[in-house]
């Protein structure tokens, strides 16, 4: 029988029923696995339902940093009948199945290690209260894991302890659960697994956490003052971020009033309204949504681009169209963003690729927002939302001020002759706003959807809505400007050919292009952080002759970008995509990019 | 032209207010509504009511959606900060906007197509949300600028200018506001300027979600004899409640009515609304005698006006989030950065 053997550095698959609580055992095995010193990136590949159907839960634990999901399971945590046979296929030859051996079974596979655990009948002896004997049953496995990988048990017992703080009652039944598994494989499974767990210092610097929150604690940090915000996945969690962080970081010493205002709307129609006037009135607002609800936001994006309001939205992007995959991994909302709303309108794009970067851009969008006087949509993925990721710690510097941009005080406008809203004075297509209340007799204007011209009046005449028009396009000019510059993978460009991506790809793509360089294919990489593009992009572009887009999504949303933003010959431009909900892969880049260079058809990963 | 400024010319001795402002100061841009548009009228009872109770214009904010009643912010408060949004989703540009700064006077001008068809979703949870604003729906059953057609608040009975019949019963937006929870609730008509104005005026002083449905007929489209929103049909069949009479904070109250005849209103800043009964024994306090009264009204043939429900003491959407008094735009990044010290408790946490 052959068995994995590796050290840090494996792939293990959990296989659940959705709502038995299995989740928080699984991120409680990720997170024991991270304290050991060794980078994970835990996934949650869940359904769009609230109890009974099969869920999955993958961890990649790699000591050198990689955390983009890997194919092929080392380790199989089969814990749902309902998927065995699936779970079962996944294996690697020489893989460790685990699974409740209360009813034993033969899974018919002579090359894999089973490890069966009677879970089950442990947790009925054990445990008199029905909830708890099925609830045990995740933490018995994680003690299993704890066992077989050479883990410190105690890393586990204190895991337990600090989540159950406050409900101490449940921290001895917890640990007992633990033990159950723990010994069990301890007397049984001995020297059968050959995939061992050593302590490291790999995580030193890094945290545990999901874009989601990042964000949310972003916004905390940027001086965000009011969430509106609808229900939906992969979003929700983000503004529930905002609020858990507000509740602890934003009350009023001696009122405990809130510094804050959170509303969950009625629609994603409400939540932008709202947003928009929050940000009028000269509070930084921002909403979250996905997909769906940037279609139904569509309408108030358009207004706020052409009314000038600032505002901050996340698009955490899912599985399109239409309903599509709520509960799978995307970047499919990129050219609807870009040009959201009807008429000729274009949007700045921030695509933060960590959650570290997730943090970055929320505090950044509101400066930008403020300082452009336009719509800022943060794309974030649901992988990248959803998901913990072993990230950089979130830092900040005191000595930083936010950007309000152009925004005229009382004193301002008492030395002022004349007020014009839409007035380009500095000649960078960003004119001067004001809030309501600020002065008795100047400053007031009319905002509006409709044409209008210099001073915010109402106006049919064609020139002057073109004028608006086109400073509105040096504005976007200024935009590019000011938004977050690429990163390259080295500091010249050295190579003819060049690898485009972005967002939440940016894992896999490091991972695929030290494969490259083992293999001696020397390559230049750029990793896109903004739209519209910047002079650095264009040209990258330009210097090389053959680019590959990476993209999860069908059509090369961002190939279309380039090309329309460009004028760029397609000719040059080859996709990379991947769209099937699930993270894009190390391998799969790979594979597409040698069999490009060799002119062999790569095989569909 | 598509945008007429009103030239200022004060006559020397006209009257002036506490603000030593006149009532000219308190106008807009020319009105390019027809001319006998009833939200002229509304717009008219809204400087009106600004200048007698001395409002300071450049603290209003004026927000609205889309349609002819959205036109009318631009006729009225000329040093107010004006919205006009997209259809229908004026109440949650006023949401936004008034969490950011609570200490605005923020008035809503909507229309019936703006409001119960396109914008109903959002009027309902804006009044459920109890949004410390006025909300007037400047209520004319059809629709203007695209030529007549009805609106949902048009009466089943009404027929188009065209002779068409209306197929589908008329939304009535006081009672769907008082089961909603708004805290002040009135119907009036743009032609009973007596009655609005005091009104107007009761609203705007009322803390929480005051809702304004005024008829306000349309010349052009709806004001034919076989319409039940003409300004014929509304002077025959206008049921008046009472006569009201704002009195503002100290005034004393010049009780010229027999005891028992009268019932005032306290509002949220001291002043009060003083009802003359005119119709039968009214409590404008009692939610469940309000939509009976105005239920049985509709039976009757009858358009009822007047203040229909008023809850003083209800609590605003600000109260309900317990935000800070002072204005969420005007707190200053110390305020609301935690900084460098907060995160390493943050980062600990996430080991």
């Amino acid at each position: 029988m052959t068995k994995i053997s590796s050290v840090n550095d494996f792939v293990i698959k959990f296989a659940n029923v959705n709502g038995s609580g299995s989740a928080s055992a699984n991120q409680m095995f990720a997170k024991g696995v991270f304290r050991s010193g060794i980078p994970v990136s835990p996934k949650n590949i869940f359904p769009s339902n609230i109890q009974g159907l099969p869920t999955w839960f993958e961890v990649r634990v790699n000591e050198k940093g990689y955390l983009g999901r890997r194919e092929g399971i080392d380790i199989s945590v089969a814990m749902n009948p309902q998927s065995y046979g699936d779970d079962i296929k996944e294996l690697k030859s020489g893989g460790y199945l685990i699974y409740d051996s209360s009813w034993k079974r033969d899974f018919g596979r002579k090359d894999i290690n089973v490890l069966g655990i009677p879970l089950t009948e442990l947790c009925v002896n054990e445990f008199s209260n029905p909830k708890q004997r099925l609830l045990f049953k995740n933490l018995g496995y994680v003690g299993v894991l704890a066992s077989i990988f050479g883990m410190d048990k105690d890393i586990y017992i204190d895991l337990i302890n600090e989540q159950f703080k406050g409900k101490e009652k449940l921290i001895e039944p917890n640990v007992k659960a633990l033990g159950i598994g723990y010994s069990y494989a301890e007397k049984n499974f001995k020297n059968l697994c050959d995939i061992k767990i050593n302590k490291s210092n790999k995580t030193d610097g890094l945290i545990l956490t999901s874009g989601n929150d990042a964000a949310g604690l972003g916004c905390v940090y940027g001086g965000a003052t009011f969430c509106a915000w609808y229900p939906i996945t992969p979003s929700t969690s983000l503004a529930e971020s905002y609020s858990d962080y507000s509740e602890k970081l934003r009350k009023e010493i001696g009122t405990d009033k809130n510094k804050f205002a959170f509303i969950q709307a009625e629609d994603e129609l409400a939540a932008i309204g709202m947003t928009i006037g929050a940000n009028w009135n000269g509070a930084r607002g921002f909403t979250a949504t996905s997909g769906p609800g940037i279609s139904l936001m569509s309408e108030f994006i358009g207004l706020a681009y052409f009314a000038e309001v600032p505002s901050v939205i996340f698009d955490v992007q899912r599985g399109g169209p239409s309903t599509g995959m709520p509960t799978r991994t995307q970047q499919s909302d990129l050219l609807a963003c870009a040009y959201a709303s009807h008429g000729d309108t274009k949007h700045v794009l921030l695509i933060p690729s960590d959650p570290k970067e997730c943090f970055d851009f929320s505090v950044k969008a509101f400066d930008l927002a403020d300082r452009l006087q336009t719509p800022v949509i943060v794309l974030s993925d649901l992988d990248l939302g959803m998901n913990d990721w072993s990230t950089k710690e979130f830092d900040w510097d005191d000595s930083k001020k936010y950007d309000r941009g152009k925004v005229l005080s009382k004193e301002d406008l008492e030395g002022m002759e004349k007020f014009g809203r839409y007035l380009d004075v500095d000649g960078d297509g960003i004119p001067y706003r004001t809030y309501p209340g600020t002065h008795p007799d100047k400053g007031a204007y009319f905002t509006r959807g409709t044409s209008h011209d210099e001073y915010a009046r109402y106006t049919e005449n064609g020139e002057k809505n073109a004028e608006v028009l086109s400073r509105l396009l040096k504005k976007y000019q200024t935009a590019s400007e000011l938004v977050p510059s690429p990163i390259f993978n080295q500091d010249k460009s050295t190579s003819s050919i060049g690898i485009i991506y972005f967002g939440s790809t940016d894992c896999s793509m490091q991972e695929t292009l030290d494969q490259l360089d083992e293999e001696s294919l020397n390559v230049d990489a750029m990793r896109l952080r903004a739209f519209p593009f910047n002079l650095e992009v264009w040209e990258f572009i330009e210097d090389h002759d053959l680019l590959f887009i990476v993209e999860q999504n069908r059509d090369g949303q961002m190939r279309t970008l380039i090309m329309a933003e460009g004028g760029i010959i397609p000719d040059k431009l080859v996709s990379i995509l991947c769209f099937d909900g699930q993270p894009i892969t190390a391998a799969y880049i790979k594979n597409k990019i040698n069999a490009h260079l060799s002119g062999v058809p790569a095989k569909i990963a | 032209m598509t945008y007429i400024i009103k030239p200022i010319n004060h006559h020397p001795r006209l009257e002036t207010n506490k603000l030593g402002l006149t009532r000219r100061d308190y106008e807009g841009a020319v009105s390019t509504l027809c001319a006998g548009c009833g939200h002229d009228s509304i717009s008219a009872a809204i400087i009106e009511a600004c200048f007698e109770l001395s409002i300071e214009a450049y603290r209003v904010a004026k927000l609205s959606g889309i349609g002819c009643s959205s036109k009318a912010p631009a006729y009225f408060l000329n040093q107010s900060h004006g919205f006009n949004s997209v259809h229908g989703r004026m109440p949650s540009i006023a949401t936004g906007a008034a969490m950011a700064n609570h200490e605005l006077l923020y008035l809503g001008i909507s229309g019936d197509g703006d409001t119960a068809s396109i914008g109903i979703g959002q009027f309902i949870h804006c009044a459920r949300r109890q949004l410390n604003m006025t909300y007037f729906v400047e209520n004319n059953g059809t629709y203007g600028l695209t030529k007549g057609q009805f609106s949902a608040t048009n009466d089943l009975e009404s027929k188009s200018k065209y002779g068409d019949d209306n197929l589908f019963p008329a939304i009535d937006l006081p009672t769907m506001a008082i089961q909603l929870g708004a805290s002040f609730v009135a119907r009036s008509f743009s032609g009973d300027r007596d009655q609005l104005v005091p009104l107007i005026k009761g609203a705007m002083s009322h803390k929480g979600f005051s809702l304004l449905d005024i008829i306000s007929p349309c010349v052009t489209f709806n004001n034919h004899n076989t319409s039940t929103k003409s300004y014929d049909y509304i002077r025959e069949h206008n049921e008046a409640l009472s006569k009201p009479d704002f009195v503002p904070l100290g005034k004393e109250i010049i009780a010229s009515y027999e005891p028992g005849e009268s019932a005032e209103v306290a509002l949220h800043d001291g002043s009060t609304l003083s009802l003359t009964k005119l119709a039968q024994d009214y409590d404008p306090t009692d939610k469940i005698t309000a939509i009976k009264n105005i239920q049985e009204s509709q039976r009757d043939g009858k358009v009822l006006t007047g203040l229909l429900y008023a809850n003083p003491n209800a609590k605003d959407l600000k109260e309900i989030l317990n935000i800070t008094d002072q204005p969420l735009n005007a707190l200053t990044q110390e305020q609301l950065c935690p900084g460098k010290s907060a995160l390493k408790e943050i980062n600990d946490n996430l080991k």
